[in-house]
């Protein structure tokens, strides 16, 4: 391999952005972590473990921090699961591992798994020792990966320690996806999630940035590579289709997000509205908030109880001051030249629970940055369009169909996983796609019996 | 039984106590300064640190066992007798007594072994003011190598001759303290009861390695890279203390007012002892670890105790216990329990399930949900079977009816099942069980009469060829 940069080392944080993007939840240090170890009743069948999408043996890891075997249970960890660390940050607990502790059941606080299980990642990162794994012996075959986020990233480590050649290629300068582009700064800073990719690298994978696959492109490497996975994630947020949507001052969450992470972006104005209540955009709200806009609001059709986002994290962003108004549609928006308002309409539910305008309910809320965040649009399209040289993908609603247990999808050389099979959930679910998908792709090029 | 506050006062062998809480021979009780501070925060008694012909110590000296995050569950030392002149220490036992009047100061002596020797240090603690004497026959380091300590301890002769002359010119009682490194406390026990000894304290310290650093290879306490066998106490030891102490008061030939030692830290390893039959206690390393001011909540917590249950003085509890230890052979062999789990406190856990499979008789099942019971499945078919679920993040807008998941109650599918008919009744379910009452262990035997062992065999249902139990006991 060529001598290139390491990952972390191509960006550099701006110094705005890391004195407001604090740790949320500051990490364990020995002292704590220890106590908190053996707090784990070490529950046979762990519920946790079962929660988890990856299956991480979350008791076993925990028992190897209690002993001071740190290297072994990153190990434990990294094995379920190749982007532990990141995941150790960024998965929503709160409804997987430590939502599911038994502890709960005690009366009692659930033993903080995340914590822990970034503990034992920051500590093997702090020792300089290497990936515990090795490639396997080479087999000659290869994939090709389109994204080079959570899921292919899983995928592709499952192929290298089986000796799979595995061939990344995206349409962005840095790997990771939604991880290194698109979550928030406090739960996953950026180049944390580029020092766990560039550890992976040590397997052995290749990238291919910036380049964008399409139809005739996919077909190409299909014919050069043994199997296709597709980890390509969803397509542009979607756009309201109010008059003023063009102006200077509408944004989408995504880019917003992507923006300060990247240093690009390191100020907001004063008045920010971010239409959509889902996590991404509580995490813009948020970030608008720590970027020193002093009013931010979020915006929502229906109401609170029937918004995406978990009720952690709407309680975190009222805490963080963001104010939220339910039943409300934008209709409009004003300004000139730049946004100046956000045209609205009450809503109100109807006896066959259809929302429906209030009349006479129009008003006009004054903002100087309006964030969409009102769901992503699927870009798999072009998989089962007539151009397509391989054959249709079988596709519901836009997202890829495939078998759960491999990720096969209708064409047998094609497998899939991540946001674009699923509509868009967390990093762990991508992970974990990823992972049954390089297993099922090894099973079925024959090669699973590789030990690994 | 008497309503009137109880009091802690008692007599042991003659001596008079404030309570039976007394620190032991040991670094708390080194210097006069120390035992006053110790008395003013409620200690009745302390054994002076061993004076004898001062010594030169080491460093370090002590070493420590931690547990799951917890300091010093076991403790262990190097340290010798007293490092000061014996004149300085009988100054201060002489001043310690004339300000303090009412509490217990006993002179540990350790000294050659020869008659004049003894006869010497035995007059000069006395005319110091001590009010009574503890024969250091026990300390396993150091000082066995100069033929005194648990060198005399361990060799009933000695041990029986040394108290003899000991007694021959006490005025004062005379208490032995025993080492534990021994095969049976009772022999060097009846040793010194032979030899005329008032009263025993038991146990000492027992020889030990804590451990080795797994980065240098240097065991501790680390002196200068090497180290030797210590004392070990703390926490840790209690268990073997209670049953030597139960072994000296049920043998007729070694029974005397006992002072106990061992692991001793709270009121209620104090009540313990004396359910035992010990009339005093005496500690060491919970004083070291948490200072003096322990003897408050021991003091006040034994003295609630003792209101709760009736009893007015120390004498009304003292020895309750020893009638209910018993050899293996005089046990009830009808005595039949079975372990029960209270669903409704089940969190679902299943250490229980993994306990009995592995590390008992394979009598609790996880089969509640399965039509019909599928008693064939291993714990690891189990484990692997659900790790093969898929599972995702539940997220409430496109997981309807996950949101609301509630951690409230058990699924009935976690709660392992007792099978009633084959639990052996051995207890390890409720022992690991971390939910206080969840699994209890019930009665099921159907009226049959006490037997034992013993009775078995002398009403010739088993030959007593084969009838030789094994008990360490014994």
């Amino acid at each position: 391999m060529s001598e290139r940069v390491p990952f972390p080392e191509q960006v550099s944080a701006a110094p705005e952005v890391v004195e407001r993007f604090g740790d949320l939840h500051p990490p364990f240090d020995r002292q704590a972590a220890v106590p908190e170890a053996n707090r784990c009743l070490y529950c046979f069948d762990a519920p946790c473990t079962i929660a988890c999408p990856t299956h991480i043996d979350v008791p076993s890891f925990i028992k190897k921090i209690a002993s001071g075997n740190l290297s072994g249970s990153a190990r434990t960890i990294l094995d379920a699961n190749i982007l532990g660390a990141s995941c150790s940050r960024a998965c929503p607990v709160e409804v997987l591992c430590e939502g599911a502790c038994v502890m709960h059941r005690y009366n009692k606080q659930p033993i903080q798994i995340a914590r822990l299980q970034r503990f034992a990642m920051d500590t093997l990162y702090e020792s300089g020792a290497p990936l515990p794994f090795e490639p396997g012996p080479e087999t000659g075959l290869s994939v090709a990966l389109i994204g080079a986020g959570p899921a292919s990233l899983a995928c592709a480590a499952e192929l290298r320690r089986r000796g799979i050649r595995a061939d990344l290629y995206d349409a962005h300068p840095l790997p990771g996806g939604l991880n290194t582009y698109g979550i928030a700064e406090y739960k996953l800073p950026l180049v944390e999630s580029l020092r766990e990719i560039e550890m992976l690298s040590q397997l052995g994978v290749e990238f291919h940035f910036e380049t964008k696959v399409d139809a005739a492109g996919l077909a190409e490497l299909e014919r050069t590579h043994d199997a296709v996975f597709l980890g390509i994630g969803l397509g542009a947020i979607h756009q309201l289709g109010v008059a003023g949507e063009q102006l200077a001052g509408v944004t989408n969450a995504l880019d917003l997000i992507a923006g300060y992470k990247s240093g690009a972006l390191t100020t907001v104005p004063k008045r920010v509205v971010v239409v959509g209540a889902g996590n991404t955009a509580i995490d813009a709200a948020i970030a608008s908030v720590r970027l020193g806009a002093r009013e931010v609001h979020i915006l929502y059709r229906r109401g609170q109880e029937q918004m995406s986002a978990f009720a952690f994290e709407y309680e975190h962003a009222k805490h963080e001051g963001v104010k939220f108004l339910w039943h409300v549609q934008p209709t409009g928006i004003r300004g000139d030249g730049a946004v100046k308002g956000l045209e609205l309409t009450r809503l109100a539910a109807t006896e066959d629970g259809s929302i429906v305008p209030e009349k006479d309910s129009a008003f006009v809320l004054e903002a100087d940055l309006i964030v969409l965040s009102i769901g992503q649009a699927t870009h798999a399209d072009f998989l089962s369009g007539p151009s397509s040289g391989f054959g249709k993908i079988q596709l519901e609603r836009g997202r890829i169909v495939i078998d759960r247990a491999t990720g096969q999808t209708s064409q047998p050389k094609f497998f899939a996983g991540g946001d674009c099979t699923n509509g868009g959930r967390e990093v762990v679910d991508a992970v974990a796609d990823g992972k049954r998908a390089g297993i099922g792709i090894a099973g079925w090029l024959g090669v699973q019996h590789v030990k690994v | 039984m008497s309503k009137s506050k109880p009091t802690l006062a008692s007599t042991f062998c003659g001596i008079e106590c404030l309570n039976p809480f007394w620190l032991a021979s040991a670094p708390p009780t080194n210097c006069g300064e120390q035992i006053m501070r110790a008395f003013d925060a409620g200690w009745g008694g302390a054994v002076w640190k061993t004076i004898g012909e001062p010594i030169t110590n080491v460093s370090s000296r002590y070493s420590s066992i931690d547990w799951e995050g917890r300091r010093m569950m076991g403790f262990n030392n190097i340290e010798l007798i007293s490092d000061r002149p014996i004149e300085v220490n009988l100054q201060e036992i002489a001043e310690v007594k004339r300000r303090y009047p009412k509490h217990v100061v006993i002179a540990s002596l350790m000294v050659e072994s020869k008659r004049e020797s003894w006869h010497d240090i035995v007059q000069r603690a006395e005319d110091a003011g001590a009010d009574g004497l503890e024969l250091n026959f026990g300390c396993p380091h150091g000082m066995s190598e100069r033929g005194m300590g648990s060198a005399v301890g361990q060799v009933p002769e000695y041990c029986e001759q040394i108290t003899g002359w000991v007694k021959e010119k006490a005025r004062t009682p005379v208490i032995v303290k025993l080492t534990p490194n021994i095969s049976d406390i009772r022999v060097p026990a009846r040793a010194a009861k032979r030899g005329g000894a008032d009263a025993l304290s038991a146990i000492n310290t027992i020889n030990s390695i804590t451990g080795i650093d797994l980065d240098t290879f240097q065991p501790s306490p680390n002196v200068d890279g090497k180290s030797s066998h210590g004392g070990y106490c703390g926490p840790a030891v209690k268990p073997i203390a209670l049953n030597m102490v139960q072994q000296i008061q049920a043998d007729t030939a070694s029974m005397l007012p006992l002072s106990g030692i061992g692991g001793i830290g709270s009121w209620r390893d104090a009540a313990e002892f004396i359910l035992l039959g010990c009339s005093t206690v005496q500690v060491c390393t919970a004083a070291m670890h948490y200072g003096y001011r322990i003897v408050e909540d021991m003091q006040d917590g034994l003295l609630n105790w003792m209101a709760e249950k009736g009893f007015a003085t120390i004498e009304d509890f003292r020895g309750l216990s020893l009638p209910n230890v018993r050899e293996w052979k005089q046990l009830n062999l009808n005595y039949q329990i079975v372990a029960r789990i209270h669903e409704d406190l089940c969190i679902g856990c299943q250490l229980c399930y993994t306990a009995c499979w592995d590390g008992a008789h394979q009598c609790i099942h996880l089969d509640r949900t399965s039509p019909a019971p599928d008693t064939t499945l291993t714990p690891g078919m189990v484990e692997a079977e659900s790790a093969r679920r898929i599972s995702t993040t539940p997220i409430p807008k496109l997981d309807a009816g996950t949101s609301g998941r509630t951690n409230a109650i058990t699924p009935l599918e976690r709660i392992p099942r007792v099978d009633e008919h084959h639990c052996v009744g051995c207890n390890l379910c409720s022992l690991v069980c971390p939910v206080e009452n969840c699994i209890t262990m019930e009665r099921i035997d159907k009226d049959l009469p006490f037997e034992s062992w013993e009775e078995r065999v002398a009403k010739g249902l088993i030959t007593s060829g084969t009838g030789e139990v094994m008990s360490t006991n014994t």
